[in-house]
């Protein structure tokens, strides 16, 4: 064994040297052979693990310890690197050199697959930094100042006279700064362009365009250098990119992880039609989350919803699985209540509707808005009802609200509590987890269509929902429920998941 | 010498004397190539122009300082504004292929527009200033003026007077210019202390510890203080005043000052705040944020009051009388006066070698008017810049090893 992997080493010697460190800045591209089975796999695990880091940010603080405890474990899953200073010889399974050259390799490759729009480049790129932080992080303080010096961040440390007399500004420049940190630790002396979140924030001493930074503190210049570098790198990937897509066995695999990463859109609609109009109200109760529930509310009291509330709504229940021409009935139905005579109906709202499932105008199939969507655009005003009841109500009236649908008390504070740190889509979590008598969703939400669909799980109706789900929903469900009772498990799941994703992929070589 | 004599009715007749006779030409080329360092620095430069009836055109370059004049001259501009170096020539970005024309540098600026001080300002407000006012406009130079030098290691500020209830700050520095957009909004937050719009009374909080730049600030506006606010605003003087300031005080001190305790520590800082609060300068970060804002130019003349936008001489600061800065009507009326002996003597001499002629007798126009002081400080400016221009270019040739 120890002979052939000498022999390895013999021919690739300066990518050998690279993966004797566990961490690195992606600066020089992979220079061997890889079968297209490999080249498939580490992309697909790599996006897998991008996928875990994306979803980890929104529900937990970043370098909180469950946020670390659930990415390590799903390192480890994924069979990348997660121990700095690992020992080749105790482990078992894939070396530690071996976990290495796989996040080399599928970090090459993603960056052909993510280099091609703006979009998909900051998403890149924003999960990319957050792993290398999360590793960084991890890495003794020795091996951080041997990357640094390994990496030309040559910032030079400031003289121990220097640092007396800068002492008081020092200390009262930041927070984190104490007299014992500037005695203890080397302060560097960085170009104010490096460390902008510092500058910006006023956390750190300026002086004479250069700020001074503890060891400790290094970590955000680094980050900053790691983003800039990848950013230059992709807009460079891209220019090479029509060669790489001439290579036809290439071309397909690359669009299909591109598309992978925004996720279930619920833009397809699956079970058309197994819901019928007169179980939306108990459903409503039941699956929907907040803000739908709300939006049926105001629709049934007032018989009209606005524009906003339309469009959530409207492509919600279209998500849901409601036909044109169920989604014609109940709109109809509803507005006939109200002020609307039947004909303005025909008239004016029925076209928006049918805008809404693609039978009008430039036939787009709208797709149903994922939480980003509802808390960042278009916020409600008054006389709406739209936007997410988290973000946009006032604490009171949320308060009232969860308590008309009774909500426990100490459930509702928690949402609460949830909502003053600005966790709008945990508190969502919260509510299902309260309002379906669970300790833990065991899914990260980020679309009200998710919502409904854990929903109807959970309330047993939804062993056919479940089979025809895409790959990347599932797996991002494989990876939460893989607790400690689920272990015997896992190992069937994997296998199965491995011929599953080789079924999917081989599907679209031969659709190309 | 009154400026009261400005009409802005007038300006069809006085900017085209003021582009033919007065306007520095030579200097502001002279600033905008910087030293010739970089390749088509001048000529990627964009200008804007506004035009009689607000006609606004945007977009507009320029090869050569002959041509900036005579389009100048042509056009008249009512307004200059000052954009970014851009990728191409400005003029010709309709003929670039989408998404590579691109602003590529400009200097980092600032604008600190009286508008924005309406909230803690009694004695105007909206667009009209007095000298009472005007004091905030010091405070806010003094504070910037050395953060930028200090702090950031700028050393080629130019400060003009934006002609009505303002000042501008350009960062003429290499480094300045080549700063990002997230870099400028970095700065610019740096910088800014006042925060939040008409909902929020209290719009400075300071909390442990006190930055070193936020000391500073401070010992500036406390310089001022006493006399600004105390005597010339009166913030004290009136209920409804009072009343503005007791609202940014926190409750318990106000309950320790009633009951006549001792003073608590909690909002230990609530004087530094309220000083702060009335004080401190307001940027606009939007203009500072973005590489391709368009900023009025320097000697550029402002409509409504007829003032040209001069650059000022810090040292001169503590008297700088906004109201004593020349219009255009004043310098075309002092450009009229009958020219002394001394002058027709020159004259004469003169007409023997036409080349410089005109180059000369265009100097010697401006030096007869008010405008003369801002021009010379202008060149000061330059001086100083050039000599870091050569530095740059003495190294480009040894690189190339052209000696």
């Amino acid at each position: 064994m120890q002979f052939s992997s000498r022999r390895k080493k013999y021919n690739t010697n300066s990518q050998t040297e690279l993966y004797l460190h566990p961490l690195q800045f992606y600066g020089q591209p992979p220079l061997e052979n890889i079968s297209l089975s490999e080249f498939e796999a580490f992309a697909v695990d790599r996006l897998k693990l991008l996928k875990t880091i994306e979803n980890l940010g929104v529900s937990y603080v970043k370098l909180s310890e469950q946020y670390t405890k659930k990415l390590e474990s799903e390192s480890k899953a994924l069979n990348f690197l997660y121990r700095p200073d690992a020992d080749d010889r105790k482990s078992s399974g894939p070396t530690e050199y071996e976990k290495r050259r796989k996040d080399h390799i599928s970090h090459f490759i993603l960056r052909l697959a993510y280099c091609q729009t703006e979009d998909l480049r900051r998403w890149f790129i924003q999960q990319e930094v957050d792993l290398f932080r999360y590793r960084f992080n991890e890495l003794h303080p020795k091996q951080k100042l041997e990357f640094l010096h390994r990496n030309n961040l040559q910032y030079d440390t400031i003289s121990v006279e220097e640092k007396k007399a800068l002492q008081d500004k020092l200390v009262n420049s930041s927070y984190a700064v104490s007299g014992i940190t500037v005695e203890d630790q080397d302060f560097y002396k960085v170009p104010f362009q490096d460390a902008l979140d510092l500058v910006r924030t006023r956390k750190v001493y300026l002086k004479a365009g250069y700020v001074f930074i503890p060891h400790q503190d290094i970590v955000t210049i680094v980050l900053n250098d790691f983003r800039t570098r990848l950013s230059k790198a992709l807009a460079l990937t891209a220019r090479s990119l029509p060669a790489v897509h001439s290579d036809e066995r290439l071309q397909p695999l690359l669009n299909h992880l591109s598309h992978a990463y925004v996720g279930q859109d619920y833009s397809i609609q699956k079970n058309v039609g197994k819901i019928s109009l007169e179980q939306i109200d108990s459903l409503s109760g039941k699956s929907f989350p907040l803000c739908m529930r709300q939006l049926h509310q105001s629709l049934r009291e007032n018989h009209h919803l606005r524009h906003g509330g339309r469009m959530q709504y409207g492509l919600f229940l279209k998500g849901i699985g409601l036909s044109l021409e169920q989604a014609l009935q109940f709109w109809r139905s509803e507005f006939i209540r109200g002020k609307v005579d039947a004909d303005k109906f025909d008239k004016a709202y029925a076209y928006s509707i049918r805008h809404m499932f693609g039978k009008e105008g430039k036939r787009t199939d709208y797709t149903p808005y994922s939480c980003m969507k509802v808390i960042l655009s278009n916020p409600p005003s008054q006389g709406d009802h739209h936007g997410c009841p988290f973000r946009h109500s006032e604490p009171e009236l949320l308060k009232q609200k969860l308590q008309f649908y009774k909500v426990s008390p100490s459930g509702i504070s928690q949402i609460l509590e949830l909502v003053k740190g600005m966790h709008y889509q945990l508190a969502c979590q919260k509510y299902f987890e309260l309002t379906h008598n669970m300790e833990d969703a065991s899914f990260s939400l980020n679309h009200p269509n998710q919502y409904f669909i854990e929903s109807q799980k959970v309330l047993g109706g939804g062993k056919d929902l479940k089979r025809e789900m895409d790959i990347p929903q599932r797996s991002q469900e494989n990876s939460a429920t893989r607790g400690p009772s689920a272990a015997p498990e896992a190992a069937a799941n994997a296998s199965q998941e491995l011929a599953e994703v080789t079924e999917e992929l081989d599907s679209f070589f031969q659709d190309a | 010498m009154s400026s009261s004599n400005y009409d802005s009715a007038c300006l069809p007749d006085l900017l085209p004397l003021y582009y033919r006779r007065l306007f520095p030409f030579s200097q502001y080329y002279r600033w905008l190539n910087y030293g010739g360092v970089q390749k088509n620095y001048f000529q990627n430069r964009e200008f804007s122009f506004t035009l009689k009836d607000d006609i606004y055109v945007r977009y507009q370059s320029f090869s050569t300082q002959t041509e900036l004049e005579k389009e100048m001259q042509k056009m008249n501009p009512y307004k200059i504004d000052i954009g970014a170096i851009y990728s191409h020539r400005p003029n010709q970005h309709n003929t670039v292929k989408s998404g590579t024309f691109q602003a590529l540098e400009k200097e980092l600026v600032f604008d600190i527009d009286m508008t924005d001080y309406d909230d803690v300002r009694s004695c105007c407000s909206a667009a009209d200033i007095c000298c009472k006012c005007w004091t905030l406009m010091t405070i806010a130079i003094h504070i910037l003026d050395r953060a930028l030098r200090e702090d950031f290691g700028f050393q080629h500020l130019l400060w003009v007077y934006s002609g009505r209830r303002g000042v501008h700050c350009w960062v003429c520095d290499e480094a300045a210019r080549k700063l990002s957009v997230a870099a400028r909004s970095a700065v610019a937050e740096y910088l800014s202390l006042v925060k939040g719009g008409e909902e929020t009374l209290k719009k400075v909080v300071l909390t442990d510890p006190i930055h070193p730049f936020i000391r500073e600030s401070l010992a500036v506006v406390e310089r001022y203080f006493p006399r600004y606010a105390l005597q010339e605003q009166d913030i004290l003087g009136r209920k409804e005043s009072v009343d503005k300031v007791l609202a940014l005080m926190p409750e318990d001190i106000l309950f320790t000052i009633c009951s006549g305790a001792k003073k608590k520590t909690l909002g230990q800082y609530f004087e530094k705040e309220i000083m702060l609060q009335y004080c401190y300068p307001r940027l606009d970060v939007n203009v500072s944020k973005g590489v391709n804002h368009l900023l009025k130019s320097p000697f550029s003349v402002h409509p409504k009051t007829g003032r040209i936008s001069v650059p000022m001489d810090l040292k001169e600061l503590e008297t700088f009388d906004p109201f004593a800065v020349p219009t255009i009507s004043q310098i075309c009326e002092e450009l009229d006066r009958p020219r002394t002996e001394e002058e027709k003597s020159e004259d004469t001499k003169e007409k023997e070698n036409e080349k410089d002629a005109a180059e000369r007798r265009k100097i010697r126009d401006y030096k007869r008017t008010s405008l003369a002081k801002y021009v010379k400080y202008f060149d000061q400016f330059l001086e100083k810049m050039a000599r870091s221009w050569k530095g740059e270019l003495l190294k480009k040739s040894d690189l190339q090893k052209d000696f």
